[in-house]
């Protein structure tokens, strides 16, 4: 295989891994403030259970935080070597815009994150309620800095705007041009949400199978109703996101279109397409099921609107077949995901909130929707990505431009490696997810041992004074 | 030389920035490391408190790595391809090693009791290929990644000496933060780091002019040499000390930190040779940090930034730092 292959490859298994960690950070860490205020809220009132349940559900997803942090963290790090080892020409080219993007992303969210991140798990009774309650804050932020500054950079690769190019070099005209590029905010809100559904779905399903466990009575029926109602009123305002942001890309990016729709020739009241086998030889599809008009209605709100076919954009469009299965896992997801969110919550809430009136198959449909929304992330990360091919900055940097003149023998031993890592650490992680689900008590036991062992500072923690060996 | 524009002046603040970054790195995530090494060598109770002992900082630690390699990307672009280019295969052992080591840090506790076992050796597996692989990396880098046998021979020999330097830096973080039986263990092991530690900079230092022509210029010429001799003339002080204080009762009472800081003051004069003698070199005889830089107004954005945040960082991470001080307690898993 060639080495532009092999690169590709190679990036895509390591962004594919990393951002199923960061979907879930970004979410997570306001979830763990509403728990944490929640538990502020109720401790001195008079339902004690209630109290305990929420601390419970803090500390037990602090951990889940933890460690899905943990390999956000490691697998970032190794993304920031690939830009350079894979992709050495698009620094060369666009480092002006691209460089104080991502120092900025380091320098305002990283250090901010993992500065306050000690502090928030290992922070307990060492630091007051109110600094501790603040780094927890610190954190939740730091994780969302940080998806501003990385999708301001990758959406301003997908519609580039406020730049000039001298010698070949891409030079700043205007950098809240190229910050709020036109696809950012439409990116931004996508991503966003799509990391407090892959959250939501993850609070929902883990709490149900650890009430179909008959384990963690005090805090899964919180938190199976904190993730319904997340899920319920994030996943209709996503639809409508997710839809401004496909009109945005007709706009800017039309081939992308085409390709997710399988337009291959320009036409007027295009069908939307449910399903098809689209084929690059023939540049047909087969085994269409369609309903007539329906994507020139969605797309251009005109029952006869015109669509761009693949035709009209040469050899310069993405792949297409990819394009198309993507788009229809993710929206796919999507419906399922409105479906049940929207179910599950009525029937909670008919069920007064009490878990042991629900019926249990409904229990293991969340728990079967675990990890929907890394489905539906990635493969939406696939369409956005895939869909901006042959280009590494649209219409302007050909990715095969940019690539390294690393031999492929060497990427291809090295893409093994980090093939076989990633494998292992996602089923590593899902297990011990599964376990710890299984176990809260233990989870909380470790952690308060861990709190316990860690320097405390000048004597000023209850639980063991600075020290103390006793 | 003639006086510098701001704009010139650009480079030289950015490789220092740089460099400053990955100083705080090797010195930060080094104990880390060290400690990561010295796992195996110690009981499954100690491991916890050894874990538990750099816990709050190790992630914060990374991330200097992340903002000088990311400062390397952003400011010398042209530099970044060449030295990860020539670095591809030991950079990902590396970063296969960091990964390693930081996801062990949370499975260690989470996963079953059974899989405990695995993942600390995953730990200590993972801090030994990261150090090894910085050491060859650091290595090559100071050859200038220069082609023949004597060369290979160079990194090798500072990929086995710097993995030594960490675990001395990281027994003298356990000598610090640790206490009764775990600390008088690791006082013992920073007695057998020492020793290779130390013979491994004696023949870096004397091999390094042997092996660049251009370091050779820069240290034996007169009258440079005598302001010079003070770098490794303080080393050797700092280093006799560190092995005489190993001795002595006071490391076990009030100054059981002070090893651990003037190791980091070894660490710091090591960097300034080395800056000496590279600069004004980023790939030295290949690339100066001129004809490396990004456009001076990318540059100045970026040194925006870094003048509102650095002040931050540094000021939280004191606070961390003040929020974990004191003593590492032991485990009592009830």
């Amino acid at each position: 295989m060639d080495a532009l292959i092999l690169a590709r490859m190679q990036f895509a298994a390591n962004i594919t891994f990393h951002i199923l960690f960061p979907t879930i950070s970004i979410g997570m860490g306001w979830v763990l403030l509403f728990f944490r205020l929640r538990w502020l809220k109720t401790r001195n009132g008079p339902d004690k259970a209630a109290a305990q349940g929420w601390l419970d559900a803090y500390r037990f997803w602090t951990k889940v935080f933890a460690l899905s942090f943990a390999l956000g963290v490691v697998s970032g790090i190794t993304m920031s070597f690939q830009f350079g080892t894979n992709w050495p020409g698009f620094m060369e080219k666009v480092g002006n815009i691209a460089g104080p993007l991502l120092g900025y992303e380091v320098l305002t969210a990283f250090f901010l994150e993992a500065g306050f991140l000690g502090v928030m798990l290992f922070g307990h009774g060492k630091v007051s309620e109110r600094v501790h309650l603040m780094a927890t804050f610190f954190v939740a932020f730091g994780t969302t800095l940080s998806a501003f500054w990385i999708l301001a950079l990758n959406s301003w690769m997908q519609t580039p705007a406020g730049y000039e190019v001298i010698d070949g070099v891409y030079h700043v005209t205007s950098w809240f041009e190229v910050i709020f590029n036109p696809s950012f905010p439409y990116r931004l809100a996508h991503m966003l949400l799509a990391s407090a559904l892959t959250c939501a779905f993850l609070l929902t399903g883990l709490s149900a199978w650890q009430l179909l466990r008959g384990v963690a009575q005090r805090s899964a029926p919180k938190v199976l109703r904190v993730g319904l109602t997340l899920a319920a009123i994030a996943i209709p305002v996503q639809i409508m996101v997710g839809d401004a942001h496909g009109l945005n890309t007709l706009e800017h990016q039309p081939a992308k279109i085409a390709a997710i729709e399988g337009v291959w020739e320009t036409e007027r009241g295009a069908p939307l397409l449910l399903f098809a086998i689209p084929d690059k030889e023939t540049r047909s599809n087969h085994f269409e099921i369609k309903i007539p008009k329906m994507a020139s209605l969605i797309l251009t709100h005109e029952l006869d609107g015109e669509i761009k076919g693949l035709n009209s954009f040469g050899d310069k469009h993405p792949p297409v077949l990819p394009m198309f299965f993507a788009f229809r896992i993710m929206v796919g997801v999507g419906m399922l995901m409105l479906a049940t969110s929207w179910l599950g919550w009525w029937l909670y809430r008919r069920a007064k909130w009490q878990p042991a009136a629900l019926p249990r198959a409904l229990l293991w449909v969340f728990a079967g929707m675990t990890f929907s929304g890394w489905v539906a992330t990635v493969a939406g990360w696939y369409v956005t990505e895939i869909g901006r091919q042959p280009f590494i900055v649209y219409g302007l940097i050909r990715t095969a431009d940019v690539v390294s003149n690393v031999p492929s023998a060497m990427i291809g031993l090295t893409l093994a490696l980090y093939v076989t890592l990633y494998l292992a650490l996602i089923v590593a992680y899902v297990t011990v997810l599964k376990y710890m689900a299984e176990k809260p008590e233990e989870v909380l036991q470790i952690d308060a041992v861990e709190q316990a062992v860690t320097p405390a500072g000048a004597g000023n923690s209850p639980v063991l004074p600075a020290g103390s060996t006793a | 030389m003639s006086v510098m524009t701001f704009d010139t002046m650009l480079p030289v603040i950015f490789m220092a920035l740089m460099g400053i970054s990955m100083l705080v790195y090797v010195v930060s995530d080094g104990y880390d490391l060290g400690v990561g090494m010295l796992m195996h060598r110690a009981t499954d109770a100690e491991k916890d408190v050894m874990v538990a002992s750099i816990g709050p900082f190790w992630d914060a630690n990374e991330t200097w790595l992340v903002l000088g390699i990311g400062i390397l990307l952003v400011a010398f672009p042209k530099a970044h391809g060449l030295v990860l280019g020539e670095l591809y295969l030991p950079v990902t052992l590396m970063l296969i090693g960091l990964t390693l080591r930081g996801v062990a840090f949370d499975f260690r506790v989470k996963a079953k009791d059974t899989h405990k076992k695995t993942w600390d050796r995953l730990f200590f597996a993972g801090s030994l290929i990261a150090s090894v692989s910085q050491g060859w990396m650091l290595g090559r880098y100071i050859s200038g990644f220069g082609e023949g046998w004597n060369y290979p021979l160079f990194a090798g020999a500072i990929a086995l000496a710097l993995p030594m330097a960490y675990a001395l830096l990281g027994a003298a973080w356990l000598v610090m933060k640790t206490e009764g039986e775990l600390q008088e263990r690791a006082i013992g092991w920073a007695r057998t780091a020492w020793g290779p530690m130390v013979a491994g900079m004696l023949l870096i230092s004397m091999a390094t002019p042997w092996i660049s022509a251009t370091v050779r210029e820069r240290w034996f010429a007169l009258p440079e040499i005598i302001a010079l001799m003070a770098i490794p003339l303080v080393t050797g002080i700092a280093l006799v000390t560190v092995r005489v204080l190993l001795k002595t009762q006071i490391v076990r009472g009030p100054l059981c930190w002070l090893p651990f800081v003037m190791l980091i003051g070894v660490f710091v004069l090591g960097f300034l040779g080395l800056a000496y003698s590279i600069y004004p070199f980023v790939v030295i005889d290949k690339l100066t940090i001129w004809q490396a830089a990004s456009s001076p107004a990318a540059l100045k954005v970026i040194l925006f930034g870094v003048c509102i945040s650095v002040p931050a960082i540094a000021g939280y991470t004191v606070f961390s730092y003040r929020v974990f001080r004191g003593k590492t307690g032991e485990l009592k898993y009830a």
